[in-house]
């Protein structure tokens, strides 16, 4: 293999994307990419096109008359379960069978020798139902009967009616947040190739390559041991492709082992918005007790969630918005229930913060009430309610976990002096006294976010390291990559622990056959346990080279160390090859799996009591903008960040990560909107009606910084902190920096109370109602 | 009569030849599953995204232009005579990666890296046309594409630094570029085009003579220029479009021509060609014409698909008949010239003959004292569809408002004129009081929808309120105050 002279690649370390030459090549291969087999056939979804009925059947006989047909997939081709809930409650049938439970929802699937002759036949089903009245959001169904989706959680303490008693002013209010789809540039794609017995590959898009696993298992009705998963690598996932590719993954598998043919499945850009979960849309309800120094005393918050029409992961989503409701805020007397309200939608799942952003938009609210109602800044009304440090009584949260890593304040009050937030606010202040079209607007908000999954078992990950006896190694983990650049982290993770260049490790395809049982990619946690995962298989190989090298050379172990020029035995210094050469031939095992599961955590759900997360991150962003009130078109003008992520295993990739993050979470609270209209159909399902941010809705300067002094209290991988979501909800800056802007109409005696998405539209209204003196 | 049956072009170099080409083959399609250069993403199919961004090299001028184009709602038949070049043939031979590859790694440009292949050959084209480009200018290039990882900010950073790792003079496209010529200009047809099975076919005229009697021949036939509307019946709605006329090729639709008192284009001309024209003879619509659509789709699109589309909310309609501009129709049976105000009959329906087609806009220059105003209002800045367009002209002498041309589009079924809002107007002196009265007369010429663009609340406010703006932006009375903008600054 090639000489290395200079080592580099190791963590706290720059090191560039290890796909990034392919990316901007074009040779880097998406699941679409891969070339297909002969005889590869392709598969298309056939949709209903109404809300809500009762199905008495669909006749295809046009659809298998179509030219190029080969097959269609009814829910009686279904070999085992008809069922792909991942969460086992046999809620989310492949194809239904009784009712239809949302526009767009998939009834059956057309299989054909290409893609357009099966999106072409997908069409002429002819569908046989009694249409029922339908509700699609979250209001609405309540009002009209229908259940809960799955169990609301409620979490308690100190006492709520004395709080309310006792504080010197209260307010109740009402925030609508919109949903969001995720837009990752790759769509949906499942590729199953059929094997000899039950087996089926499935190259897929999917976040959780153990979850599609199973429930290609589950559908086939085979054991787990008959499906290999592969995911090379995924053009975006963002929570999207969590559990919303086990519906692809089905198709697929069902179809390429009832023909034995390879079978592909790609929806288009309509049917993979119309037909996958999105982010939740809240209505939260919110009573707050604060005193006259705007204090918080008593908070009570009721969030309604528009889950769709089956529970997937809105469970564990509507759990996570009440775990973030505090934000980083005490309540003294808090009471938190949610409603995961059952709606006619498609059934909403995962999107980066996982509830968490709904929750923090609902403390921010909270904060900004409280500062019209008293005429105070918000920044100083947010820190007079920060969590205390322990010394103070004031840092238990609402579920009971005390927060013991809390470093917000000087996260914020470093920002607030970087980026002179008190003499910018006072320039706005003056500028907006003029009374002209324009009006401008800056806040600076923070963001407390907890790490870990609330389901305390997902937190585990394995990997597989094997090292060549040629020097080379190969690593596997749990973990998928989407870009956020974990295969690039766990490697420089591993080209530490050897002390060899990151060039030298090869990171592979994420398999269930390397791997088993992983968890999926998500809740931040990527890093976290891969890299523990990882770190644990390399030291193993690494104990074993070690009395290896002891042993031949009649030295104790002590005396052998790992440096970047080689492996000191006594005053000896072998290459690295050399002595892996060595160990082979002297029979030394040099592969081995490594095991992580994160410590000290525990939830109990029905109390509401329990350290559900391992550690916080932290952050900061402070944006300013400008808006015309003639029209409601704003833009952002500066943006200023301070993200902790710990000691960052990679600060360039960290620093990506934020700043993606933040013009996401922009995206979510400004032009990012889903529409549906009276049929229940959403009609914003395609980047020429769904608008994300471009380029150009960039900040005009942005500023961001990670916080390079922070490091992890708690024995993290490098003490690096999780970075993928809790960025996501600085963009709320953005959101109540609008607000400000709108108040100003009014003087700023008003609470805008600035509905999410504020799209220009909402902005002039706001605008509009405030000059109207609502 | 015979004609020529295969497509030829270049692609990465290589010549192609291909007979029996589908009308509705896109580019796209044939790129990633017939070619496997599966370097070119799809990531909507609707020309919104910018992943399967490809360059066309085309005669123009007798000269060879390269543009960013999307591939998906591109046909394969339109690009007779053309040179596509993918993301596969950017790092050259030596396997050494482009200037433009190289400043992304370096920049830590791509995260998922599905849209990456797109960005690269935006800023490819960027970089030719402009090695060192400002922030804005790079902004406006990358309007179609869409990133949803990195935000954006190291890709800027990539483009700004692109030509740090090397300028275009070494480019193989412009080392290339005589060689290049010479083979698409055999590559040029010698007549009529007509290629595809009886359900899908294609004709590319030779003349606009012969375009007419393709259509004559042919009433039903799809008439296609830059196919930003049409590419989309096939892609998203599937729609069957034989037979199918191309006309981008047609230089003789391609004229730009200022006289002393209009300025004429030919309805074959994209937004990109005339983008320099329009500016000159209209500054107001400079900024206006970087709002429609995205980089690619300009290059692509016309200002006659544009019109003969007849949406109720395109883009050039409302402030070229703020304008005054005419229109003219060609067929075998001549030519006829209307104001383009009366070509828009009602919701789907123009003024069209099925055998004519649109062959040039006039536009008469300003006069003196006339105060023009573009104004484009949707949800998203740029490559967003209007919730509200504008296009006022107003004719003031001696502090006297003489004549008033009010159009919108998003309004109603078709692009249209405010006649109360322009009565209250006309006669009176410019004042604020006029257009106050102006904007509450909006309310009664127009009943807007309410879709997921905008609500009919909004779209009659913002038409409203677009009326205050003008008079406040052209107003000079209380002097002006730079310190007091009275729009977003771009
Ligand atoms: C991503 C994207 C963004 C867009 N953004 C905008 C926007 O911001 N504003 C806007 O206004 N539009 C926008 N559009 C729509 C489209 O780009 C424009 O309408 C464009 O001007 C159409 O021109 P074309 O040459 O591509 O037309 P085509 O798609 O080729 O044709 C459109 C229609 O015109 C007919 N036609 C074309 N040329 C002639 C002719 N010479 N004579 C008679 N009939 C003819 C065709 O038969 C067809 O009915 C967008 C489209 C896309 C894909
Ligand atoms: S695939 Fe999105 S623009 Fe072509
Ligand atoms: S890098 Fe993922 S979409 Fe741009």
């Amino acid at each position: 293999m090639k000489h290395h002279t200079v080592t580099k690649g190791f963590t706290h370390q720059n090191q560039k994307h290890d796909s990034a030459v392919k990316q901007v090549t074009g040779r880097a291969e998406y699941t679409d990419d891969i070339a297909e087999p002969a005889g590869t056939l392709h598969a298309y979804l056939g949709v209903s096109d109404v809300a809500h009925a009762k199905l008495n059947g669909i006749d295809l006989s046009k659809v298998r008359d179509a030219d190029g047909v080969v097959a269609v997939l009814t829910a009686d081709d279904i070999p085992g379960a008809n069922d792909i809930s991942p969460t086992g409650r046999n809620d989310e049938p492949v194809f239904p069978t009784e009712k239809i439970e949302f526009h767009g929802q998939p009834l059956f699937a057309v299989i054909a020798e290409t893609r357009d002759a099966a999106r072409r036949a997908a069409e002429l089903a002819e569908v046989d139902c009694d249409v029922l009245p339908h509700a699609i959001d979250p209001v609405s169904a309540r009002d009209a009967g229908m259940p809960l989706i799955t169990e609301p959680l409620k979490l308690e303490r100190g006492d709520i009616d004395k709080g309310f008693a006792t504080a010197q002013n209260r307010i109740k209010g009402q925030v609508t947040v919109g949903g969001q789809d995720h837009m990752y540039l790759e769509g949906h794609i499942a590729f199953a190739v059929p094997g000899e017995d039950e087996d089926v590959v499935v190259h897929c898009s999917t976040q959780h390559p153990s979850e599609a696993q199973h429930m290609v298992a589950h559908v086939l009705g085979v054991p787990s041991n008959a499906v290999v998963v592969n995911v090379r690598r995924m053009g975006g996932g963002f929570g999207g492709k969590e559990s919303q590719m086990n519906l692809f993954c089905a198709v697929a598998a069902i179809g390429a082992k009832k023909l034995g043919r390879p079978v592909k499945i790609r929806p288009d850009r309509d049917q993979d918005m119309t037909a996958t979960g999105k982010r939740h849309d809240f209505v939260i309800d919110y009573d707050i007790g604060f005193d006259n120094d705007g204090r918080i005393e008593a908070v009570s918050g009721e969030f309604a969630a528009r889950c769709g029409y089956s529970s997937d992961l809105s469970g564990p989503v509507t759990d996570r918005a009440l775990f973030h409701a505090d934000n980083a805020y005490f309540y003294p007397h808090v009471r938190l229930t949610s409603r995961p309200q059952k709606t006619n939608t498609v059934s909403n799942t995962a999107f980066r913060g996982f509830g968490g952003p709904q929750g923090v938009i609902a403390a921010e609210r909270m904060i900004e009430e409280i500062a019209f109602a008293l005429d105070k800044d918000p920044l100083d009304v947010r820190k007079a309610n920060f969590y205390g440090d322990g010394t103070d009584g004031r840092n238990l949260t609402p579920y009971h976990q005390s927060v013991d890593d809390n470093i917000i304040g000087r996260v914020v009050e470093e920002l607030e002096e970087s980026s002179d937030y008190r003499a910018r606010r006072e320039g706005i202040r003056a500028f907006n006294a003029k009374g002209g079209i324009l009006r401008r607007g800056i806040a600076l908000t923070p963001v407390k976010f907890g790490i870990s999954f609330t389901a305390t078992h997902y937190n585990q990950a394995g990997a597989l390291i094997h090292v060549y006896n040629d020097g080379s190694i190969h690593l596997n983990h749990g973990g998928t990559e989407m870009g956020q650049g974990l295969n690039t982290k766990v490697a420089q993770v591993v080209a530490e622990a050897f002390q060899v260049d990151f060039n030298r490790i090869k990171i592979t395809k994420t398999t269930t056959e390397k791997v088993p049982n992983t968890s999926a990619t998500a809740a931040s946690s990527g890093s976290d346990l891969n890299g523990m995962a990882a770190l644990n298989a390399a030291e193993q190989i690494k104990a074993r080279l070690v009395s290896f090298a002891a042993e031949s050379r009649g030295v104790s172990e002590d005396a052998v160390s790992f440096g970047p020029t080689g492996i000191s035995i006594g005053t000896d210094v072998v290459p690295f090859d050399k002595l892996v050469k060595e160990a082979y031939m002297a029979r030394v095992h040099l592969s081995a799996t490594g095991f992580y599961k994160t410590p000290d955590i525990h939830w109990d759900r029905a109390a509401g009591k329990g350290r559900p997360f391992y550690y916080y991150a932290y952050g900061a962003a402070c944006s300013e903008v400008t808006i015309d009130t003639l029209t409601g078109e704003y833009r952002v003008e500066r943006a200023d960040i301070l993200h902790d992520v710990g000691r960052s295993l990679n600060p360039a990739l960290d620093k990506g990560q934020v700043e993606g993050a933040f013009i996401q979470g922009m995206g979510w609270l400004t032009t990012e909107e889903l529409w549906w209209d009276d049929e229940g159909r959403l009609r914003t399902h395609a980047p020429s009606t769904y608008k994300i941010p471009l380029a150009s809705d960039r900040p005009r300067e942005f500023n961001v910084k990670l916080a390079d002094w922070s490091e992890n209290r708690e024995m993290t991988i490098k003490r690096s902190k999780a970075v993928g979501e809790p960025p996501f909800m600085l963009g709320i800056s953005v959101f109540e920096a609008l607000s400000m802007a709108v108040a100003s109409v009014a003087d700023y005696r008003i609470c805008p109370r600035l509905e999410a998405p504020a799209t220009p539209e909402r902005v002039l209204l706001a605008v509009e109602r405030l000059k109207a003196g609502a | 009569m015979t004609h020529q049956t295969a497509i030829r072009f270049l692609l990465n170099g290589e010549e192609k030849t291909l007979t029996d080409v589908k009308a509705t083959q896109t580019l796209l399609d044939y790129l990633r599953i017939e070619q496997r250069l599966t370097g070119t993403k799809e990531g909507c199919a609707e020309g919104d995204c910018g992943a399967c961004t490809v360059l066309v090299g085309r005669l123009y001028n007798g000269a060879l232009r390269y543009e960013t184009v999307n591939a998906c709602i591109r046909f394969l038949a339109s690009l007779n005579g053309c040179h596509i070049v993918t993301i596969e043939h950017l790092s050259g031979p030596n396997g050494r990666l482009h200037p433009v590859q190289e400043a992304m790694v370096e920049h830590h440009g791509s995260q998922c890296g599905f849209c990456t292949p797109g960005f690269v050959m935006s800023l490819y084209a960027l970089w030719m046309e402009k090695p060192q480009p400002t922030e804005t200018e790079v902004e406006t290039a990358l309007q179609g594409n869409l990133c949803r990882c990195t935000g954006y900010e190291p890709i800027i950073k990539a483009a700004l630094a692109v030509n740090e790792y090397g300028t275009p003079a070494h480019d193989y496209l412009n080392a290339e570029r005589e060689n290049l010529l010479a083979q698409l200009g055999a590559l040029q047809p010698e007549g009529r085009i007509e290629t595809g099975p009886a359900d899908d076919r294609a004709i590319l005229p030779h003349t606009t003579e012969d375009l007419a009697q393709v259509l004559a021949d042919n009433p039903k036939a799809t008439i296609v220029a830059g196919s930003t509307d049409v590419g989309l019946w096939v892609t998203k709605f599937m729609r069957p479009i034989s037979p199918v006329v191309f006309v981008n090729h047609l230089e003789d639709l391609k004229a730009i021509e200022t006289t002393e008192d209009a300025l004429s284009i030919g309805a074959g001309v994209t937004y990109s060609e005339c983008e320099a024209a329009i500016s000159a003879a209209f500054p107001h619509l400079e900024e206006y014409w970087n709002r429609i659509a995205g980089w690619q789709v300009r290059n692509m699109g016309t200002i006659g698909g544009n019109i003969a589309n007849g949406s109720p909310i395109g883009d050039t309609p409302p402030v070229l008949i703020s304008l005054g501009a005419e229109v003219t129709l060609q067929s075998t049976k001549g030519r006829r010239t209307l104001p383009l105000e009366a070509f828009f009959i009602d919701y789907g329906k123009q003024d069209r003959a099925p055998e004519e087609f649109v062959a040039s806009i006039r536009i008469p220059l300003p006069s003196e004292g006339q105060i023009d105003a573009a104004y484009k209002v949707s949800k998203r800045r740029d490559e967003d569809i209007s919730a509200v367009a504008a296009g006022f002209s107003v004719v003031v002498e001696n502090g006297k408002i003489t004549s008033v041309n009010l159009a919108f589009g998003g309004m109603a079924a078709t692009p249209k004129r405010a006649a109360k809002a322009e009565a209250a107007l006309v006669g009176n002196r410019w004042c604020s009081e006029a257009f106050e009265h102006a904007a509450d007369a909006i309310a009664e010429d127009f009943t807007p929808l309410s879709d997921w663009r905008a609500s009919a609340d909004y779209r009659a406010r913002v038409a409203g309120n677009l009326l205050r703006r003008f008079y406040l932006e052209h107003d000079n009375s209380q002097g002006s105050d730079a310190d007091m903008p009275v729009r977003l600054a771009v």
